[in-house]
């Protein structure tokens, strides 16, 4: 199990180190810089500024350097909002980005699980059709379409709900962007799930168990769930890196201060730092969470454990 | 009974993908002939009407206008046309990349396979959207840069499919007769793997369309993707998203438009999959 382990984190830090690599460099490559305006600076004031956030080192040096502080947790200062290092906006945006993050990742979790198991119960029967086709819609639609829909119905239509912004505690902040975030995700688990229950019921081991004259529930809940939601634990990987990236437009449209919207707006700024600081904790988070789940799977699947 | 005849059968046992794949060929001809049919143009202002016109027959604002007055019919469908393009071209580009790497995998074996098929696991775990993202904004939105991004990172779910399909095949008796006459490495891959992937190759790519029209309209809508004068389903949807309150109708049909033409893709696909996979036939 620790040999499994180790391997696995062997693995996950240095595609982590490669993607902040990857990311440093790209941006340095692109033409324009963080201190490109209309107006022309004075030559002296620029040598000042290039001095004062080290651009004027060696890009081997500043990389280093930012490797550094990255290691102390440092992310360095950001180029457009003065005064402010990145750690401090990245510590402020994250609670947001995270509550409505695993909001949306428990919502999801919970409707997809229930829908799945529904129509698997009713294998071609018209509830199996109905929450097929509704996930097939859901697959079809992606969170930057049903979040303005809505936008347009609940908060601009029925005036239940604020169509963005946020007060710190208020939930109903909470309902629109939590939704659109899960829905996309609710369809993808509730296929999936669909799939992997069905393959499992036919197992002999079911058969017995119905054979013993268990309650279908029984058989349901107790023998067949627990095999089927090993490829849900494996699909927890990519459902984080969805829903993280959905943030970044669920975002925009609700007007959130995540850390999601500091993405767009740093890169088109060209404030190398902030883009970094970001790519680093959303890389980070689902690196981290991909080892997490490697680490469940192993527990769950015997088989895997095995060299 | 031929292998495509009995695949055929098979697909069109699934009625609703029967349907789909009627659907999509409407879809595709309104996008081919449908902006001719409008007296209006993509990009031309209609001073005669009203700004944010709701849709009527009257004037031939079918799908009525935007806030700046151009028409929705043929903005939805001339961007759906540059959608749809890009999403070929960047299937045509994942398509090479997987298909050869995948190939290449399977076909070689062991350390190199170990190590080639660690490495896509280890890619699988990046958030690419994040890397293409910056890519776009850094390099300007170039149309070919767009579509060449795309495709390069969703060639690994083919890769993985082909690789497994070419593990099994290079063991068949066929390959090994192949062998024996002294044929190459190279010509047994093109001329007798590579048919043989044919079947595997359709279903992911008809699922891998729908992942790179969404990945196109997320980043045309977050002002990415395709720019202006020249528009896509993304850039349609945040316009839409932003005046919506004044003309909800051009939020609406790009949006449904697109979900159509997605829903659509993904019913081929899983009938197709089904339809090739013997072990879940009905």
């Amino acid at each position: 199990m620790w040999r499994h382990a180790l391997l696995r984190l062997a693995t996950a830090l240095p595609t982590l180190l490669v993607l902040v690599t990857l990311t440093f460099f790209l941006m340095r490559l692109a033409p324009g810089g963080p201190f490109d305006r209309e107006r022309q600076l004075p030559p002296q004031i620029e040598a000042a500024l290039a001095a004062e956030y080290h651009l004027d080192e060696p890009l081997p040096q500043q990389y280093f350097r930012y490797l550094g502080g990255l290691l102390k947790g440092d992310l360095g200062p950001s180029f457009q909002y003065e005064g402010f290092g990145v750690s401090e906006l990245i510590a402020k945006g994250l609670p947001v980005s995270l509550t409505i993050g695993a909001l949306a990742m428990a919502l999801a979790l919970l409707l997809g699980v229930a829908a799945g198991i529904t129509a698997a119960l009713s294998h071609r029967r018209w509830p199996d059709y109905g929450v097929m086709s509704a996930a097939l819609l859901g697959v079809s639609v992606p969170s930057y379409v049903v979040a303005p829909l809505l936008v347009l119905v609940f908060a601009i239509g029925l005036r239940w709900l604020p169509a963005g912004g946020w007060v710190d505690g208020r939930w109903s902040d909470l309902v629109l962007p939590v939704i659109a975030l899960a829905l996309p995700q609710v369809s993808a688990i509730a296929r999936l799930l669909r799939g992997s229950l069905l393959e499992v019921l036919q197992q002999p081991y079911i058969r017995t168990a119905r054979a013993k004259g268990l309650h279908p529930a029984t058989v349901v809940l107790r023998h067949a769930l627990k095999p089927a939601l090993l490829p849900l634990v494996s699909y927890l990987g990519p459902a984080t890196a969805g829903i993280l990236t959905g943030s970044v437009v669920v975002e925009q449209v609700f007007d959130l201060p995540g850390i999601g919207r500091y993405f767009v707006q740093g890169a088109l700024n060209r404030d190398y730092t902030l883009v970094l600081g970001v790519v680093a904790v959303y890389g980070a988070m689902i690196i981290f969470f991909n080892f997490l789940v490697d680490l469940a799977y192993g527990l769950l699947d015997p088989r895997v454990r095995k060299p | 009974m031929s292998p495509s005849r009995l695949l055929w059968q098979r697909f069109t046992a699934h009625r609703a993908a029967v349907v789909a794949l009627g659907l999509l060929l409407l879809i595709v001809l309104a996008l081919v002939v449908g902006p001719a049919l409008s007296p209006h143009a993509v990009d031309s202002i209609d001073f005669d009407g009203e700004w944010a016109t709701a849709p009527s027959l009257v004037n031939a604002h079918w799908f009525g206008t935007d806030s700046l007055g151009r028409d929705v019919f043929v903005r939805a469908l001339s961007g759906g046309r540059i959608s749809l393009a890009v999403a070929l071209a960047a299937t045509l580009v994942s398509l090479l990349i997987g298909v050869s790497y995948g190939a290449i995998a399977g076909y070689l074996g062991g350390a190199v396979d170990e190590w080639m098929m660690r490495a896509v696991d280890i890619l699988y775990a990046l958030p690419f959207l994040f890397l293409v993202i910056l890519l776009m904004v850094l390099f300007g939105r170039h149309m070919v840069l767009v579509f060449v991004a795309i495709g390069a990172i969703n060639w690994l779910d083919m890769a993985r499919v082909v690789r497994g399909q070419v593990l099994s095949l290079k063991q068949r008796e066929f390959v090994l007769a192949a062998h024996t006459q002294g044929m190459g490495d190279g010509a047994i891959l093109a001329r007798h793997v590579l048919p043989n992937l044919l079947g595997v190759v359709l279903v992911t790519v008809t699922l891998t369309i729908p992942q790179v029209i969404l990945t196109e309209s997320f980043l045309s809508f977050l002002g990415l993707g395709v720019q202006e004068p020249a528009t896509s389903w993304g850039t349609l949807i945040n316009e839409g998203a932003k005046e919506m309150q004044t003309t909800p109708w051009a939020l609406l049909f790009p949006a449904s438009l697109m979900a159509l033409t997605l829903l659509c893709l993904n019913l081929i696909g899983d009938a197709l999959r089904d339809a090739l996979d013997p072990r879940d036939s009905p």
